[in-house]
């Protein structure tokens, strides 16, 4: 079965984001394929390349970033959501005129046609968060 | 391939931004040609309310995102009844007209019936 995943929450303050790669772990164990993992609403900020977490704590921003590499799942992060709130790549930084972009590597923004698209090409879209 | 996608709204209209991006996400996938019903339910519904005074709290006015709702296409609207009673809501009340107050058994047979739910 093809799933994509909705993230809505942030990495730290809430479960939630860590439960949606508990989830993929689980998936992609029995079998399953991940088609995309969509970052959306506070979900975005687990794309941030600067968060710097106490070495004893679980540090979901890596894990989100091997799992996309070994499994080869698509990243992708609402733009919108991203600008807003401070999470630009090289490219938009250099559009909105910013001294510092912060995507960390393995993610890439794309707009909500993408989670729309996840959607019509899997057969479970699972949101979480909210 | 079209599908079946449902987006259930349950955030008030201001104090987080989920409701707008939620509406967001709604546009994006009417844009995207699918068959997209939208419901309001738990607080979700206050976002229909008449008479939104957003400029206050310097946001924008949900009531013009949500009558945009039909020039997107989007016209499979839908209110939870049980919603509205608990938050002593009347129809007269709310800003669109054209939405289906559906009960609790109507809510699910409408959620049986889609491809996917995406839920705010």
């Amino acid at each position: 079965m093809i799933f994509s995943i909705n993230v809505q929450s942030p990495p730290y303050s809430t479960q939630a984001s860590y439960t949606a790669y508990r989830f993929c772990k689980a998936v992609l164990a029995q079998g399953h394929q991940v088609h995309r993992i969509f970052f959306y609403q506070d979900g975005i900020y687990c794309a941030t390349r600067l968060a710097a977490p106490p070495q004893d704590e679980l540090n979901l921003y890596d894990k989100w970033q091997n799992l996309a590499k070994e499994n080869e799942i698509e990243l992708v992060v609402c733009i919108a959501a991203a600008l807003r709130r401070g999470i630009l790549n090289l490219e938009e930084s250099i559009r909105y005129q910013k001294d510092a972009h912060n995507l960390a590597e393995g993610f890439t923004l794309g707009g909500l046609g993408q989670l729309i698209e996840a959607a019509v090409n899997s057969d479970r879209m699972v949101t979480f968060g909210n | 391939m079209q599908k079946k996608i449902l987006l259930i709204s349950r955030h008030a209209p201001y104090g987080s931004s989920t409701a707008k991006e939620a509406l967001d996400a709604a546009l994006a996938a009417a844009v995207y040609e699918q068959s997209l019903s939208l419901l309001f339910m738990d607080d979700g519904v206050f976002q229909l309310l008449k008479d939104q005074q957003a400029q206050q709290i310097n946001q924008k006015n949900f009531s013009s995102i949500l009558a945009a709702l039909p020039f997107y296409d989007i016209e499979n609207i839908y209110i939870h009844q049980e919603s509205l009673k608990k938050r002593i809501i009347e129809n007269k009340d709310l800003l669109i007209e054209h939405a289906a107050i559906l009960t609790n058994e109507q809510i699910s047979t409408l959620l049986n019936d889609q491809d996917h739910i995406l839920s705010f």
